[in-house]
């Protein structure tokens, strides 16, 4: 089954990576990487450990500098920006409202001592809420969408389990509405079970929204199911990209055949 | 009327780097056309090419050269070489395709695998369930199934949840895989039904039908795929 396209056709990209290199000394991170992405486009970046692909997202996400390359972002006000001539009060309010980003380890993007209400409720207040009654009923509102019991929106989430931890961070992560939102293996450490639910829940609220997300994972099954592009990375560079199902289904290229190669048919 | 759909030389081969660069030809010089409430089988013994093609066409499967043309709505767009964008457009608004088997997604019922690209029309979501239903009703499975996840469901019950998300947009082009294959006479009937109901609605059809009856019964055209075929 393919994911389906909620968002209308737009002629311009929303993001777009131009010739992005990263290299720590004589360590490359990422090397010559290029593409685009539509609003409501999922692209998976798939591709072993040490591949590049956190790296990449690192640089997309204007958390690394590239040592070459640039990416251009269309902010919501439809002009398109360089991101490495934002000033950094510009980069921290497009990370609090026009982005998200999903970490792996919940616990670095959530504030592990503070209420789940709380870790909703502080993107909201960063975007200029006040009325602590509303704060409160969107945060609840947000922790039934990830199927989070709303009896514990005063539980701090180092009393939740991984699935719960990961569930809230998205939450935490989509209740400004942003229009782009960066996952990092976001089921990663998770159990199967919890790992279906995840993606099944991932799955429903991008298409609803409309998001254009950016996914790195190493699990095939996780890009078939969530993206609609998929790009293969190795040794840092692009070998292969096109639509998911063209590259998990008619690989080309050495590499990709073998990553497809060595999954098990469940 | 004219061609929505053209295949003029088309040509696929894969080449398998894990087997010492082996590489394998599909199908060669392939050429057809289909006109609108038109529906062309697709016939020839198993391993001819049949199903590669209409991967192809849809867009799974890359197309080494020639091209697919496909008219619809005042642009002609080839789909061996348009950008994945436009093909995504193109699945979304025009190329609908029932595959052989139902890849299921955990949790997600019957009812809304069914009504799903719906939603990508903007219908809205009770709408989209109501019809979802009465297409699943039609295609008799039983209401307590709706609101379970098919993975559990027998292949024929697939084949149909998977046919009425196929048959439920109107697309003005159906690729059909084979989906009559684990069905018994009473739902292949329903299935013939619904494909004469979707050429009357000048939708252009290719299908694959081993079933001598239902291609009778379906085909205005058969396309013989071995004239396609590559000596290796």
């Amino acid at each position: 089954m393919t994911m389906q396209t909620a968002a209308p056709e737009d002629d311009r990209p929303l993001l777009v990576a131009e010739g992005l290199s990263k290299s720590y000394g004589r360590h490359v991170g990422c090397r010559d990487v290029t593409f685009e992405l539509y609003a409501g486009e999922v692209l998976a970046v798939v591709g072993e450990s040490g591949s590049g692909k956190s790296t990449l997202l690192q640089v997309l996400s204007g958390q690394l500098e590239p040592s070459a390359g640039r990416v251009v972002y269309t902010m919501r006000d439809g002009v398109a920006r360089d991101l490495a001539s934002l000033g950094e009060a510009e980069r921290r309010f497009l990370f609090r409202t026009d982005w998200g980003y999903v970490h792996q380890d919940p616990t670095l993007g959530l504030r592990m001592a503070v209420s789940a209400g709380a870790n909703v409720g502080e993107r909201l207040m960063a975007v200029g809420w006040r009325h602590y009654g509303r704060i409160r009923s969107a945060a609840v509102d947000w922790l039934d969408r990830v199927e989070i019991d709303r009896d514990r929106v005063d539980d701090a989430p180092k009393t939740y389990s991984g699935g719960m931890r990961q569930r809230l961070q998205i939450a935490r992560n989509l209740v400004t509405r942003p229009r782009l939102v960066f996952m990092d293996e976001p089921t990663g450490g998770l159990d199967v079970s919890v790992q279906a639910r995840l993606l099944d829940l991932l799955r429903g609220l991008v298409f609803e929204l409309g998001l254009a997300v950016i996914i790195v994972t190493h699990d095939l099954a996780v890009a078939r199911l969530l993206s609609h592009r998929t790009i293969v990375m190795k040794g840092g560079a692009v070998i292969e990209s096109g639509l998911t199902d063209q590259v998990l289904d008619d690989p080309r290229e050495a590499y990709t055949q073998l990553l497809v190669s060595s999954v098990l048919p469940a | 009327m004219a061609p929505v759909l053209e295949l003029v030389q088309a040509n696929k081969s894969f080449t398998m780097h894990l087997q010492g660069g082996v590489r394998l030809p599909v199908v060669a010089g392939v050429a057809f056309s289909v006109r609108p409430g038109e529906c062309v089988v697709l016939a020839g013994p198993s391993g001819t090419g049949k199903s590669s093609i209409l991967k192809m066409i849809f867009g799974s499967y890359r197309c080494d050269d020639g091209r697919i043309l496909l008219r619809h709505a005042d642009t002609t767009t080839d789909i061996a070489s348009a950008e994945p964008r436009r093909i995504l457009a193109l699945r979304r608004d025009t190329i609908g395709y029932v595959s052989q088997f139902l890849r299921a997604v955990p949790r997600v019922t019957a009812l809304d695998v069914v009504a799903e690209p719906l939603l990508a029309h903007q219908v809205a979501r009770d709408d989209a369930r109501a019809r979802a239903g009465a297409m699943l009703q039609r295609l008799n499975i039983p209401e307590r199934l709706w609101r379970i996840p098919p993975a559990t469901f027998s292949g024929g019950e697939q084949q149909r949840v998977n046919i009425a998300r196929g048959f439920l947009p109107d697309m003005p082009i159906l690729l059909l895989d084979e989906p009559t294959a684990s069905l018994d006479a009473e739902n292949r009937a329903v299935v013939v039904e619904l494909i004469a109901a979707k050429k009357k609605q000048g939708v252009a059809i290719v299908a694959i039908a081993h079933d001598d009856d239902v291609r009778a019964a379906i085909a205005d055209r058969i396309v013989d795929v071995s004239k396609f075929a590559v000596a290796a």
